[in-house]
């Protein structure tokens, strides 16, 4: 008769302990569980709904998912060697965009650290100038920029401001929140120093903020400026001028030659600052440690 | 003794030196400011700002800014037909009072009509004039009427035509206050925003603006119009029913999404779909990004070639942006949900797989070397070792995204997607119902804002951050 396995003999608070552990280990599968049913449900649902209002069906769209890069990409392959004279002509207009992005994204830089200065707890005292503009700066970051680019084309008339005042407006709530996160986090050693020596505060921000917040203000302004870029082409495809302008008109008139052109620029150009903002900010982050 | 900064070498070689990067530091400064400021100028040139500025129209601007708060009465008296005076809701052809409001009150006599005014004037349209009295920061009252004068057509033919002038003022038209002007066949009188008079040879109308959104919650038609926000609840709450077939609160209900001056239902629906986009977009990319993130690290998988390739796929669908994934789409699904879906998930694949797979690669190898000590197969390896510690950060990126793709979905929806987005650019692109513009915006900021706090509440929830 063998010998019946008698279980290892625990002291009592550990077998309290194990059955609390295996409690918990249950609990968290449960949640796991509800966790993965809960979002297959919504997906399940959004895709009923979307399938219920689409024009098309799902696996009907999905047969021809890249059809159109394809009938586009053919004609400018018909094109031969013609269609780099095509991505030169519009070289001029993609220079038009970026400097809406970059004109943007100064000025809205600028008016960030203005704003970032006021809005931090370690600059200033009134809690109510903070809270007035923090909530300011929420406003300005919550709208999407075709909210306020569509209201200002609609008050100013097809051009490039209404674009420049809209991304300026969300770079300056995107970037002030960024920005006054950075300066609350600050060494606050120089600053005490400043005050010590009788500093005024334009003089305590000026050489005891800012040598220490630069080079985080300039690598968000630099991420920053890459979605930019991509804003201010979508606002020219509402009619803020640019190459996103350019887009919308080839689009309309099926110039499959001109799209891809369009297309193969703008990608090129968000890919290449893509890269140029990745190894910028990885040289400033090394070169300030 | 005085020291003297000369007799210490050491010191006044320190001075020297902090004082010379003191002032490379300095012309640095202005030159970056130089620079700048160049930059500025040129772009000012370039954009041709000032021009814009000077073009540009502030009636307009108040004129939109006043439509979003204000709502306007419209009164039409035509001078062949002076027993009738329209008076409508927004100038609207359904929306036509049948009772008289409160403000205007006819003359059984004379048949006139007086429109009252909040500032305490008066506007009264007799059969051949319109008189306006009482006014406010003027001496006088203005009479314009109509008048019957001769005038030689292009055949040399004499005929006698109907034109409006304001009374007394006939040879001195210079001395007329500014908010009024008087051209050949018309007189627009605007002493205000909230007033307006327009005079021309077949009729006067008059708009008369009040603050507020009128027909908010129920249409002009309804059984419920004109209820304010008490009166309703009040409704809701009493045991009467008013209609017999279905319980107040349901009455209610249906009331208010049938609107059609706000068009309830439709934004509400129209708001359904911007945030299913943007959900199930992220959703999917954040499904599909990560295994491909696996695959794309370096410390899981060995082939070089396949992890370069991703890499590169990943930089493609990342920078192929939103707007042209969305014109893609848009010819295979069409104009609907499936468009803006495809369009945020292929986009947003690039950008969780780049930062996934960074987040992989930094992850502590000590953990996964533990779990390999004990015999645990491959994907035990990485289920148990690799994604607690990716966790946190992929919830909290994925919640991230999602709000910025809240206003992805509004931008792709504008673009022709649907959603509120279309919705937006449509009342914006009436020209008149700006009310509507404030409306749909203030909606989207709401629902931004809670998607945001939401999102940061689950992320505070599950990771503590």
């Amino acid at each position: 008769m063998p010998a019946q396995k008698t279980p290892l003999a625990l002291p009592y608070h550990l077998l309290v302990f194990e059955e609390r552990l295996r409690q918990i280990e249950r609990l968290r599968s449960i949640y796991t569980l509800l966790t993965i049913f809960s979002t297959l449900f919504i997906v399940w649902f959004g895709m009923n709904v979307a399938s219920e209002s689409n024009a098309s069906s799902l696996s009907r769209g999905i047969s021809k998912l890249f059809d159109y890069p394809f009938d586009m990409t053919e004609d400018a392959w018909n094109y031969g060697w013609g269609w780099w004279s095509i991505v030169f002509k519009y070289l001029p207009e993609l220079i038009s965009t970026f400097n809406i992005a970059l004109f943007s994204t100064c000025l809205g830089s600028l008016l960030a650290i203005i704003l970032s200065c006021l809005a931090s707890a370690n600059l200033i005292n009134s809690t109510f100038v903070i809270q007035v503009i923090r909530r300011t700066m929420d406003f300005f970051r919550s709208f999407p920029e075709i909210v306020f680019a569509m209201i200002f084309l609609y008050l100013i008339g097809k051009n490039e401001l209404p674009a420049i005042l809209a991304i300026t407006i969300h770079t300056t709530g995107a970037l002030g929140k960024l920005f006054s996160e950075v300066i609350e986090n600050i060494d606050v050693k120089p600053l005490d120093g400043l005050r010590s020596t009788g500093g005024s505060w334009v003089k305590r921000v000026r050489f005891a903020v800012l040598p220490q917040v630069l080079p985080s203000f300039f690598s968000y302004a630099l991420l920053r400026l890459e979605i930019n870029v991509r804003a201010s082409t979508i606002l020219g495809f509402v009619g803020a001028g640019g190459i996103g302008e350019a887009l919308y008109t080839v689009i309309q008139w099926r110039h499959g030659a001109e799209v891809t052109a369009i297309m193969a620029l703008l990608v090129t150009t968000i890919i290449f600052l893509d890269y140029c903002s990745t190894y910028l900010r990885i040289y400033l982050v090394e070169s300030h440690r | 003794m005085i020291h003297k900064l000369n007799d210490y070498p050491e010191l006044k070689a320190k001075f020297n030196e902090i004082n010379v990067s003191h002032r490379r530091y300095f012309f640095g400064t202005i030159g970056v400011f130089v620079l700048l400021l160049l930059y500025f100028t040129s772009s000012f040139i370039q954009f041709d700002i000032n021009s814009i500025v000077q073009k540009w129209n502030p009636y307009r601007a108040s004129k939109f800014i006043l439509d979003t708060y204000a709502h306007k009465d419209h009164i039409t008296f035509r001078w062949s037909k002076p027993e009738e005076f329209r008076i409508a809701f927004e100038g609207g052809y359904r929306e036509i009072y049948k009772i008289p409001p409160k403000w205007f009150s006819k003359n059984s006599m004379t048949g006139a009509g007086t429109v009252n005014f909040s500032n305490g004037g008066k506007m009264t349209i007799f059969r051949d004039r319109v008189e306006m009295t009482n006014w406010p920061n003027t001496n006088e009252p203005f009479v314009f009427k109509i008048g019957k004068f001769l005038e030689v057509d292009e055949y040399g033919k004499e005929k006698s035509v109907n034109k409006p002038y304001v009374f007394g003022y006939e040879n001195r038209r210079n001395d007329l206050p500014p908010w009024i002007r008087w051209t050949e066949n018309n007189i627009e009188v605007r002493p205000s925003l909230f007033e307006r008079l327009q005079v021309s040879p077949s009729r006067a109308e008059i708009h008369r603006y009040e603050i507020g959104w009128k027909y908010f919650l129920f249409d002009f038609d309804s059984q419920l119009a004109n209820k304010s926000l008490a009166e309703t609840v009040a409704i809701a709450l009493s045991a009467e029913r008013i209609d017999p077939n279905k319980s107040n609160l349901s009455l209610i209900w249906t009331e208010f999404l049938d609107n059609e001056i706000w068009g309830h239902k439709r934004l509400f629906l129209a708001m359904r779909d911007t945030i299913i986009m943007a959900l199930i977009g992220t959703l999917l990319a954040s499904f599909i990004g990560l295994p491909l993130a696996f695959i794309a690290a370096k410390n899981i998988t060995p082939f070089a070639m396949v992890r370069h390739m991703l890499r590169r796929l990943f930089d493609i669908l990342r920078g192929v942006d939103v707007l042209i994934w969305s014109i893609i789409f848009l010819r295979a699904f069409g104009p609907g949900l499936f468009t803006g879906i495809f369009a945020i998930m292929f986009t947003d694949i690039g950008t969780f797989g780049k930062l996934m797979s960074e987040a992989i690669e930094n992850a502590d190898g000590k953990q996964q070397e533990g779990i390999k000590s004990t015999g645990a197969t491959r994907f035990q390896q990485h289920r148990f070792g690799i994604i607690p510690q990716i966790l946190p950060i992929f919830i909290s990126q994925s919640l991230y995204y999602l709000e910025a793709n809240t206003r992805s979905a509004t931008i792709i929806g504008a673009m022709g997607a649907g959603g509120v987005g279309l919705e937006f650019l449509g009342a914006l692109q009436t020209g008149n119902d700006f009310e509507n513009v404030a409306y749909i915006a203030l909606m989207v900021l709401v629902t931004v804002i809670i998607i945001d706090t939401l999102s940061s509440w689950l992320r505070r929830r599950l990771i503590g951050v």
